[in-house]
């Protein structure tokens, strides 16, 4: 299992920082989405991989997992989301007041 | 517990959150929210330095939980500065973007709340004891400075903003790798219980601490645009509507305080195999900064652009202070700080009103100011404090800074680039009154005169600037003191932890492996 979620991670940040840096705005900000994917899974594993154990205490579960981690992750999904909806609706604008999917807002001199 | 802590969080969001309810066909009652908000937040702001003056630290646990555990709000010395900064310059960009004959504020909607949300959110940086909490204050004075980013619209504004804001999301990314490492290997995301834990870690962990060190040092970097992480900041400067631009003068200093915070306490000189880590890195890229933002002021093509390298320029500066970080250095940086951020949003302000009246805010030549006495009067004045010439605060920041860091043996490099800089700085502002003030062109309709309270809020950031240069030695104290609190664990530590008990949650031993 270790090597399934760091090979997951290792792929998920792999292709977001390919495609923050391509040129255009929708590339862009699936790379983004990609990063924060992979920065989640990274911060679940930081209290380790378990299986079959409740984050809390709870009779009967045979221990408990490290709740923090999980407590974090949530918070940072909705941030992620939040942002990456703000990223998205900024990208239409500028495509829209521009007339270019271009991250400058301009097609590039060739 | 004081609660009064907590309020400078509390303030802002209760009068954001009240102007989205009185909605944007009440204009009247949104300015009265704000100024109301603005005014409470530099009384509280007075108090907590008057509070912690005598070398007091009051530590606001939230839900009354134990530190490691629940959130710790902590208020020392540095918090109450960075607070009664943030009042200062909140009061003068709000009452800049109130006046005039169009005021920024009718030009979008929602710029009160939005303006509360990053005072919320810039106070809660400052005030927070936990990492985590620090990254989600972070958020909230990002998004809201999106927001305020793209204020009254227009395509340049769209444009650095996608910048701005991918820059900023991948930095958030990074910021929470770095927090996941250190949380998995020392346990904790409580500042005081993170400097304990990373100077016992193991041998193996050290290195993973290290990392995490230097991937947030990345990421303070990219808010404190350090080279080579500045690049965003010219174009977003520039676009900013001019009192956003003042605001975001003090946002680099966020990245200047979390790298203060972070790698002065967590990774300070206690920290065992991990202190300092950051020094030599830091060193390096601040004096890069100085060097490139001082070469940007000369290529900028207006004066809120060279404000905008300027800043980058002080950030370099006061960051010199910081790598160094000795106690006299940290105390000089931190007047540089304060200097600088006023003198730099009272450059921003001044910008608009000359732009104002010459009709364009570019070096070419234009119709001449209606009011040359006055503009040119602040702008020598503001350039002068700027640029660290005597007798203005900025010579004696930078004076205290040259001070404390002459024993090193990279002085001679420091010493030649921060001058060099400050020559530059000098040479370029001079450039840019002559062009401003002097080429003009046939003129049109004769320009509009500035009201008084139009000009009020620059003329106050300046007097606020020179205050600082006639007070400048008990200012000093206070930042020397704040500089030797920063750097003593045993003065922040035990404030902030219960004495004993367990440290963790984790259901298996701290240097665990599996």
């Amino acid at each position: 299992m270790e090597f399934l979620v760091a090979g997951a991670i290792a792929v998920l940040t792999a292709c977001g920082i390919y495609l923050v840096l391509r040129g255009r705005t929708f590339s862009v900000v699936l790379g983004l989405s990609l990063l924060s994917y992979a920065v989640n899974l990274f911060i679940v594993a930081t209290g380790r991989l378990w299986i079959g154990v409740p984050p809390l205490v709870a009779e009967g579960a045979g221990g408990y997992a490290d709740p923090l981690p999980q407590a974090l992750v949530l918070t940072a999904i909705v941030i992620g989301f939040a942002a990456t909806g703000f990223a998205i609706e900024l990208a239409l604008a500028l495509r829209g007041a521009s007339g270019s999917d271009h991250v400058d807002g301009e097609e590039p001199r060739s | 517990m004081n609660h009064a802590v907590i309020l400078p969080v509390l303030v802002p969001a209760l009068a954001a959150v009240l102007m989205v309810l009185a909605g944007e066909a009440r204009p009247r009652l949104q300015r009265a929210l704000a100024a109301a908000s603005c005014a409470a937040l530099a009384v509280l702001a007075l108090g907590a330095v008057q509070h912690t003056g005598s070398g007091a630290i009051e530590v606001y646990r939230l839900g009354d939980w134990p530190a490691p555990f629940g959130i710790a709000l902590v208020l020392d010395r540095l918090a109450a500065l960075m607070l009664a900064l943030t009042a200062a310059v909140a009061i003068a960009t709000l009452a800049a973007a109130t006046t005039g004959p169009e005021p920024w504020d009718r030009r979008g909607r929602f710029f009160h709340a939005f303006f509360q949300f990053q005072l919320m959110g810039l106070n809660g940086a400052f005030l927070t004891g936990d990492l985590f909490n620090l990254f989600v204050f972070f958020e909230v004075l990002l998004v809201a400075s999106y927001c305020l980013l793209l204020h009254g619209r227009g395509t340049e504004r769209l444009r650095a903003g996608f910048h701005y804001v991918a820059v900023n999301l991948a930095a958030s990314a990074l910021f929470l790798l770095g927090i996941a490492a250190l949380y998995a290997v020392t346990g904790t995301l409580n500042l005081a219980d993170l400097a304990l834990a990373v100077s016992r870690l193991a041998p193996a962990d050290v290195p993973i601490a290290r990392a995490a060190a230097l991937v947030l040092l990345a990421v303070f970097g990219v808010k404190a645009a350090v080279f080579p992480l500045y690049l965003w900041l010219p174009r977003t400067y520039t676009a900013a509507a001019p009192p956003v631009a003042a605001l975001f003068a003090i946002m680099t200093k966020v990245g200047v305080y979390a790298i203060l915070r972070v790698h002065g306490l967590v990774f300070g000189p206690d920290a065992g195999a991990s202190a300092l880590v950051a020094g030599p890195w830091l060193l390096a890229g601040a004096v890069a900064t100085v060097a490139l933002g001082a070469v940007g002021a000369f290529a900028a093509a207006s004066l809120a652009g060279m404000a905008a390298y300027l800043t980058v320029a002080s950030v370099g500066t006061l960051l010199v202070g910081v790598a160094v970080f000795s106690a006299a250095s940290v105390g000089a940086a931190l007047y540089y700080l304060l200097h600088s951020t006023l003198a730099l949003a009272a450059l921003f302000l001044l910008a608009e009103r000359i732009a104002a009246q010459r009709g364009g805010d570019g070096f070419e030549p234009r119709s001449p100011v209606a009011q040359p006495a006055v503009l040119g009067g602040a702008l020598v004045l503001a350039a002068v404090s700027v640029s660290g010439l005597p007798p203005l605060a900025g010579f004696v920041g930078k004076l205290a800074l040259l001070q404390a860091t002459g024993g090193l043996a990279a002085a001679p490099v420091l010493w030649a680039v921060l001058l060099a800089a400050g020559l530059g700085a000098t040479i370029a502002l001079a450039r840019a009154g002559s062009a401003l003030f002097w080429k003009t062109a046939a003129a049109g309709a004769p320009p509009e005169r500035a009201s008084f309270a139009s000009l009020a809020p620059m003329a106050g950031l300046l007097a606020a600037s020179v205050a600082l240069a006639v007070f400048a030695a008990p200012v000093k104290r206070y930042t020397d003191a704040t500089a030797r609190q920063l750097a003593d664990w045993r003065l922040y530590g035990p404030k902030v932890l219960r004495e004993s008990g367990p440290r963790s949650a984790r259901p298996y031993p701290p240097g665990d492996r599996r």
